[in-house]
């Protein structure tokens, strides 16, 4: 198993002409952007626009058609840079281990990699916890919480890889209004501890505001604005109008 | 049926037989599911082997003696436990018992994006989940086999002593068995027993790594796991035979 990488510090990302289909149904239709190291990048959209499989490309778990993506300047294939760099995703459901505790879940990229000691570990993890406020539920099972704490664990599990850069799909959709300000908190809160680069797919208008220093909005597999979140509201745009509506009426 | 998944199985394999190294480092892993599959099936194999011997006995045992060669109940028993229905019934109960458990358990993950979870974390789930249940299943099923196959003798032996016609001494039975049963058959039938461990545990795994579609997809992996897993015991069965005939 490959030790964690050497390379330090947030990295860029540029999407290039990002083309992918599934079945003849071509969902990225040429996708480009930049992302400045360490900025905080909200990608906004309707449902099926394309952003969760954008996301996996980015982070090499699907392989475009055409295309490429640069992490850093350097051009990255399948899962290279998952093995070049740290990076984290926090998937939509979580997706913590159903078979290992909430304790176990945090820990896991350090115990795999054989990082750091056993009591090292219990000691890390129980601080990551409780920066997400879910002090001493380590012996839990991830089936046990709710939608939202198995969120705010899988942040804290993306939160141990100290990641360089960092993905987050949907953070706070199903979630009541108090507990998506939290988690919109816990965004801020890593970005500036820790600067990553942060990738972050959202419905939620006012988190985006709240995070970004720049939104995307993406339609139909192509990118339709890239701006400050003051350009967004500000634009005479009626499309992105119509988005903004849009998630405002039915996020 | 699978023919189209043959080079995918046959990667997961070279995958799974480079991650073996690691196998002392990930002993835990491979403990919990050497654990896991003794439990599940100890009792099982036991009664399965019990009753296979019996059936057996209760079959050729009355045409035997009525043809006067009760004398080579015992070899015949032991040869047909040993070399074919040991491996073969084992294998089949554990690519049921088993086979169906890994399909389902990495089929979930799949579905649930744990599998893509651990990627992002750089772990390789051929390091994580393929690998520690292959050498489990490579240890346990052999093991089970040679737990069963004394069994089912036990179970000929019973059969052939109280039933009343057949009536052949349970020493007459197991001298018998030891005259016509040299260490290359018990052999013989362990070698089966590793290739068909192999199989199941190859094609479970796969069959869990690519499921897709929701939990209903997960039941499709579980069929195909198990149904794909006893068509090719079945079909290596023919040809380890073969192979060890040829050597023999
Ligand atoms: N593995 C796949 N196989 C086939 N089609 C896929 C696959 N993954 C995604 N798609 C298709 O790609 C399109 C975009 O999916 P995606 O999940 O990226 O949407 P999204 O923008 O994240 O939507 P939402 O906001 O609802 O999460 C959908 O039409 C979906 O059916
Ligand atoms: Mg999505």
């Amino acid at each position: 198993m490959s030790a964690s990488p050497q390379n330090n510090g947030n990295v860029g990302v540029a999407v290039r002409d990002l083309h992918r289909s599934f079945n003849g149904n071509e969902v990225l239709k040429g996708i480009s952007f930049d992302v400045k190291p360490g900025e905080t990048f909200v990608i906004m959209g309707p449902s099926g626009s394309g952003k969760s499989v954008l996301l996996k490309h980015i982070i090499g778990l699907e392989e475009p058609d055409s295309g490429e993506i640069l992490i850093a300047d350097q051009s990255v294939h399948g899962s290279e840079v998952l093995s070049h760099y740290r990076v984290a995703m926090v998937f939509q459901s979580g997706a913590l281990l159903k078979s290992l505790s909430v304790g176990e879940n945090v820990g896991l990229y350090l115990t795999e990699h054989r990082l750091k000691e056993p009591e090292e570990i219990s000691r890390i993890v129980a601080e990551k916890l409780e920066a997400v406020g879910l002090k001493g539920l380590e012996e839990r099972s991830p089936a046990e919480l709710s939608g939202g704490m198995q969120k705010r664990v899988a942040i804290a599990r993306a939160l141990v890889v100290d990641p360089q850069l960092v993905l987050f799909d949907e953070p706070t959709s199903e979630l009541d209004p108090l507990m998506s300000v939290n988690i919109g908190e816990q965004i801020i809160q890593m970005r500036d501890r820790l600067h990553p680069t942060i990738i972050v797919v959202t419905h939620d208008r006012d988190l985006a505001f709240a995070i970004a220093d720049r939104i995307a909005m993406i339609n139909e597999g192509q990118i339709q604005f890239i701006g400050t979140p003051d350009e967004v509201k500000h634009s005479r745009d009626p499309m992105i109008q119509k988005f903004i509506h849009a998630e405002l009426t039915n996020p | 049926m699978f023919y189209k998944n043959i080079g995918q199985i046959m990667l997961l394999f070279w995958r799974t037989l480079k991650a073996v190294p690691n196998a002392w480092v990930e002993r835990k892993k491979v403990y919990d599911q050497l654990f896991e599959i003794g439990n599940a099936s100890l009792l099982m194999v036991c009664i399965l082997a019990l009753f296979i011997g019996g059936e057996l006995a209760l079959e050729t045992g009355p045409t035997l003696v009525e043809r006067g060669l009760s004398g080579v109940l015992g070899r015949m028993i032991g040869l047909s436990m040993c070399k074919e229905l040991g491996p073969v019934m084992m294998a089949i109960l554990i690519a049921g018992r088993i086979g169906s458990a890994m399909a389902a358990e990495i089929g979930s993950m799949r579905v649930y994006q744990e599998i893509d979870a651990l990627r992002t974390m750089n772990i390789s789930p051929v390091n994580y989940l393929v690998m520690p249940r292959m050498i489990a299943m490579v240890i346990a099923l052999p093991a089970l086999v040679i737990f069963a196959i004394p069994v089912g003798w036990l179970g000929g032996a019973l059969v052939s002593t109280f039933n009343a016609s057949i009536s052949v001494s349970v020493e007459t039975f197991f001298h018998d068995l030891r005259e016509g049963i040299a260490v290359s058959d018990v052999v013989h039938g362990l070698v089966k027993a590793f290739v068909f461990a192999v199989a199941i545990g190859l094609i479970s795994c796969h069959q869990g790594l690519v499921t897709i579609g929701g939990p209903r997809g997960i039941g499709r992996s579980v069929t195909k796991a198990v149904v794909n897993s006893i068509v090719m015991i079945l079909i290596l069965d023919y040809f380890v035979t073969r192979f060890l005939i040829y050597f023999q």
